[in-house]
């Protein structure tokens, strides 16, 4: 039998179109939905950037992005939550292979990351509150804290979401359900970090320069 | 200790020395009492909550969406009629009977209402209802966030309503513009009412907007290709593509607001650097798209009703979609004309003047195919034609005043005029209102098996199609006069006889509003005389009309399979050709169908309790009220079994006495 004739028996129907195949199966449809809901926090977070470049300039008189942040602290920020999406992927990988113990072992040093990073965050607001750069002193600190606090939020709710799908996956096992939040919960903290390369750059490098 | 438990709230809250309020109040607390002790009384709440409360299914959250939207018509409509009292007799020396205070509130709720809470719901309503039914499948892709979708949206309304009585509403207008709306100048309750609700109700439709996007791209029936795709679900992809793109930032806007009024930030106040206009552009950036999250399911239902009483498919279906498309991402580059007159360059404000017109080039496409479509067809005139009809003759003209308030020098003249407020109610009412009319009288009978009254329908019809126009026309005249918006009072005689005019205007929409409850009860009265026992009622094109009507819960028997547009039309057209007989099925499958949730219920409870705590700075019951949504969002995490099974004997039970039903 030659290859030919193997392609003619496959049923040419399916093949055509896609658009035409039926409705999709859970999993995709779920991954879908999960990726328009994303879409949809990057638009609010677009809002709250359009904002900070309006307001970056209007320090009342207040402390200037420049003499405020710390590079050095940004970048161990930085540090942590990237290497912290690399662990979140291998824990990805070991779902796909229904690895258990590297899926644990994956969330757990995913789960101290993003707790080091939101320490820092946490650390650096103290600090700038303390100097009196509190979000009530200018339009420009009411941007900033909003914009990075907003993010910081959500990779709290994320580290919150992670912890409940560790608790879902030791009762439940590899249910479909279980590991379709699984796959969500790695596109929301992948999504964290395309954020936070955002501000990254147009907070904190773009913010100090002359 | 009581006010310190009770946050800013006391008795003072609740304006016992308004006889209009406390009438209205009185009105609505003794209608909701009755109808609640009656519910009881029959014995109809395990029913309620069985299979409405807690329904999942499209089609039941479909019709609560627009029975919401219906009562707060009349709720905004009454607002409206008392603006228009007030303004026809406050001339001169008279004051009118709203104090300035009140009527403050009452525009900012009649606009609120209207674009919220009726125009939102409606639209949503319908394409809950419509879209699953005309893509062939059983459900939207995530049945138990649609049911939250509505109940957020029903916390919102509570919400917006309970500042009638405890408290008041915003006084700033419906688009609450700091410094006004900052706490500086608005420091009571008003606009953290405003603010709330529709932070409430904006996660539900933004939910919405998720589910549906999804369910459109993931989830046709097998065959149904894109340029397949009902024009109607073409429209709907387009708004919910708006939806998830544009609230978001009204979201992220209405934070910053808040922020502002509970924390201190200095996000839009006049001092410490904070920017106003920041929140004006951010607000259209969301309000322009709003627009057409409205209008564009309107012109699908228009496109719809056209081609089936025409009994023609619609002419120019592909550049229809592409206007479609052309409009959902040119709405993004036209927000600034909403205020020309904020001092941009004159560069700025032409360009955003050109994209203005060009937005009317695609809508000019679609009122062209709706002509051309109905142009030597067989046209019925049933109520959905007129209503089509009504709209094509009035909106095309509410879009050209739309035009020359495209061009920057006529705008910076009529600016916050009565003429914008003619103009803007110009596209709406027919765009938008028109449209869920004809939706409602041409999808009622799918919903509930009979069809609704048609002399009552037309007699609605007419008085609508008269009382706008009566009602709207004046106030151009007027604002070219140079009569402001949101007037409580005037000093200029000469408006008045144009505002008389407009208050018989808006009574003579009274009378369709009248008209169609009667039609609605008449039509119940009526229906062993107007069912629909085929599930055809208007020889329609699409697959909504393929199932019985009311359809069951599992929407089709056997999954339909989609060989070209119009399918429906096509499948009819076919077994004509062939001489086929009906087909006798015998082999049913069981189906699969989401399980029943109060999850939507008893999280918009909790949305409400918090919205309450935090509009009254109640903190332990905010705390309370978010413990409890979360605690229920998590109980639905998880929750073991979402799924029940129709067995192949019910549904094939089910398929066999509609076939019945329709050879008799």
């Amino acid at each position: 039998m030659n290859i030919a004739v193997e392609v003619d028996a496959v049923h040419q129907g399916e093949l055509t179109n896609i658009s035409e195949a039926g409705p999709a199966s859970k999993r995709i449809v779920a991954g879908f939905g999960f990726w328009i809901f994303l879409l949809s926090d990057i638009v609010m977070f677009s809002a709250l950037f359009a904002t900070y470049a309006v307001l970056v300039k209007a320090t009342a008189g207040g402390p200037t992005a420049a003499q405020l942040f710390d590079q050095h602290n940004a970048a161990m920020e930085t540090a942590f939550l990237l290497l912290s999406s690399y662990t979140c992927g291998l824990m990805s990988l070991a779902v796909n292979s229904r690895y258990r113990l590297g899926i644990f072992f994956g969330a757990v040093v995913t789960f101290l990351l993003g707790a080091a990073f939101l320490n820092l965050e946490l650390r650096e607001f103290q600090g700038m509150i303390a100097v009196g750069a509190a979000p009530q002193r200018s339009a420009f600190l009411s941007a900033f804290f909003t914009l990075v606090g907003c993010h910081g939020l959500h990779v709290a709710v994320g580290l919150a979401w992670l912890v409940l799908m560790m608790v879902q996956l030791s009762l439940r096992g590899f249910q479909d359900k279980v590991v379709r939040r699984l796959h969500c919960f790695s596109l929301f903290w992948h999504a964290l970090d395309i954020i936070w390369v955002l501000i990254f750059t147009i907070v904190y490098l773009m913010g100090v320069l002359p | 200790m009581s006010i310190s438990l009770l946050g800013k709230l006391s008795w003072d809250a609740v304006p016992l020395h308004e006889p209009i309020i406390m009438g209205t109040v009185g009105g609505v607390v003794v209608a909701i009492v009755s109808i609640l002790s009656w519910v009881t009384l029959k014995g109809y709440v395990p029913y309620l909550w069985r299979e409405w409360l807690t329904s999942v299914d499209h089609k039941r959250i479909g019709i609560m969406y627009i029975v919401l939207a219906l009562v707060m018509l009349l709720r905004g409509f009454a607002d409206a009629i008392m603006m228009r009292t007030q303004q026809a007799v406050a001339a001169g020396g008279a004051q009118g009977f709203l104090p300035p205070e009140h009527f403050d509130q009452i525009f900012s709720a009649h606009g609120t209402i209207m674009i919220f809470f009726v125009a939102m719901p409606l639209v949503i309503g319908l394409m809950n209802f419509v879209v699953p039914l005309q893509l062939g499948v059983r459900d939207v892709a995530f049945p138990t966030m649609n049911s939250i979708s509505f109940w957020l949206t029903a916390s919102g309304v509570l919400l917006t309503n309970l500042s009638l009585a405890v408290g008041e509403f915003a006084k700033t207008g419906w688009f609450a513009y700091p410094p006004l709306s900052e706490l500086q100048f608005s420091p009571g309750v008003g606009v953290d009412y405003y603010l709330w609700s529709l932070q409430i109700s904006g996660i539900g439709t933004l939910l919405s907007g998720v589910n549906f996007v999804t369910t459109i791209l993931k989830m046709r029936a097998p065959g149904m290709s894109y340029m397949r795709m009902p024009v109607f679900c073409w429209t709907a992809l387009a708004s919910n593509l708006l939806m998830v793109a544009a609230f978001p930032v009204l979201t992220a806007l209405f934070a910053m607001l808040l922020l502002d009024r509970y924390l201190g930030f200095h996000f839009f106040t006049v001092d410490a650097g904070g920017n106003a206009m920041m929140y004006v552009n951010l607000f259209w950036v969301w309000g322009h798209p709003e627009v057409y999250i409205l209008v564009l399911p309107a012109f699908g239902i228009y496109s719809e009703v056209a081609a089936t009483f025409s009994e023609k498919s619609l002419f120019g279906y592909r550049s229809m979609v592409l206007a479609t498309m052309a409009i959902c991402v040119l709405s993004y580059t036209v927000w600034l004309h909403h205020f020309f007159t904020m001092g941009a360059s004159a560069s700025v404000n032409a360009f955003f003047g050109i994209t203005s017109m060009i937005i009317g080039v695609p809508t000019g496409v679609k009122v062209f195919n709706w002509l051309f479509t109905m142009y030597g067809g067989r046209v019925r005139f049933t109520v959905p034609v007129l209503w089509t009809i009504g709209f094509m003759v009035s909106f095309v003209f509410g879009g050209l005043t739309g035009v020359l308030l495209a061009l920057p020098p006529v705008d910076w003249q009529v600016h916050n005029s009565l003429f914008l407020v003619a103009h803007f109610h110009h596209v709406i009412i027919p765009g938008v209102l028109f449209g869920a009319m004809a939706g409602y009288n041409y999808w009622f009978p799918k919903a509930f098996g009979f069809k609704l009254d048609e002399r009552w329908g037309k007699a609605a019809f007419w008085c609508w199609f008269i009382g706008f126009h009566l009602a709207f026309m004046p106030l151009y005249v007027t604002g070219l006069m140079g009569m402001a918006r949101r007037l409580q009072h005037y000093d200029v005689l000469a408006w008045q006889p144009w505002l008389l005019v407009a208050e018989v205007g808006a009574v003579v929409i009274l009378a369709g509003i009248i008209c169609q409850v009667v039609q609605l009860m008449v039509s119940i009265r009526h229906r062993e005389e107007l069912r629909d026992t085929t599930g055809d009622p208007w020889n329609g094109r699409t697959l909504e009309w393929a199932t019985a009507s009311p359809p069951p819960a599992w929407n089709f028997a056997v999954q339909p399979r989609v060989d070209e547009l119009d399918a429906f039309w096509a499948q009819k057209r076919h077994a004509f050709a062939k001489q086929d007989l009906p087909v006798q099925r015998h082999e049913y499958a069981p189906i699969e169908m989401p399980k029943n949730s109060p999850t939507g219920f008893v999280t918009a409870f909790f949305a409400v309790v918090t919205g309450f705590a935090l509009i009254w700075h109640i903190w332990w019951m905010a705390g309370f009220g978010v413990l409890g949504a979360t605690a229920t969002l998590l109980a639905f995490m998880f929750r073991t079994e979402d799924e029940v099974e129709i067995s192949a004997e019910q549904v094939g039970l089910f398929d066999r006495a509609h076939s019945v039903e329709v050879s008799l």
